[in-house]
């Protein structure tokens, strides 16, 4: 999937994924795309959870091996 | 007060492994956009303290009190199996490998992310505390009613 930006989150553990993927949305604008890349699983929960708490869209994982990548759209 | 997105956390333990769980939730529920209250009080208190040893206008009991269970983030104990300060060694460190905040980091990132920090004024009286014996971070001195009213407005409440 294309995005407009990458958050390496790798070897990072809840709720650090969240709370940088929550900073670095502010600084994009409506309508791009972030890719987050992480390798705790919890995120393959935690990412559709807060996107639907904050209205930003949830558009999907892709999973190679340990590595999760993650896509929110800034709404 | 309408009803609104908030978390509100009572602290009510001053141990290294609760304060750590209540950071870990009040700075998700800050970055999912909920407002976030954290009620220091009793033990808790220690979390959000200074940790100065000295007297000050204490008493001999609150003194004693403050020598045997120090305050300050860093000088926390575990809740179980603390062994004088090694499984707190070991914890920390743990969680250096694991590349996890420590408590002192997740408290200047609830301040960043705009999470409030209540002080309870009767605790303080208790333990013979002052508004000078906190952290910067401690901006609100209040009593249970102002605790309860931030809770009613709120959906998540929670007792640590």
């Amino acid at each position: 999937m294309k995005a407009d930006e990458t958050l390496d989150c790798i070897g990072l553990y809840c709720p650090m994924p969240i709370v940088k993927t929550a900073q670095k949305m502010r600084e994009m604008q409506p309508g791009q795309v972030l890719e987050v890349l992480a390798d705790d699983k919890g995120i393959k929960s935690d990412m559709p959870a807060w996107a639907e708490k904050t209205g930003n869209e949830f558009l999907g994982i892709e999973e190679d091996g340990p590595e999760i990548k993650v896509y929110v759209k800034k709404k | 007060m309408a009803e609104e997105d908030s978390v509100t956390i009572v602290v009510f333990s001053g141990e290294l492994d609760r304060a750590l769980a209540a950071f870990n939730i009040a700075n998700t529920g800050a970055s999912m956009g909920m407002k976030v209250n954290m009620f220091f009080t009793f033990w808790g208190l220690a979390v959000v303290s200074k940790g100065s040893l000295d007297r000050g206008k204490k008493s001999l009991p609150q003194w004693m009190m403050g020598l045997m269970r120090r305050g300050g983030a860093k000088h926390l104990r575990l809740s179980q199996m603390d062994m004088f300060g090694g499984g707190r060694a070991m914890m920390k460190s743990l969680m250096k490998q694991y590349k996890m905040p420590t408590l002192e980091e997740s408290i200047s990132l609830a301040r960043e992310q705009g999470v409030r920090f209540l002080a309870c004024t009767t605790s303080m009286a208790l333990m013979g505390l002052e508004e000078s014996d906190f952290i910067d971070e401690v901006d609100e001195f209040v009593g249970a009613a102002t605790y309860l009213l931030l809770a009613s407005n709120g959906k998540v409440n929670l007792f640590i």
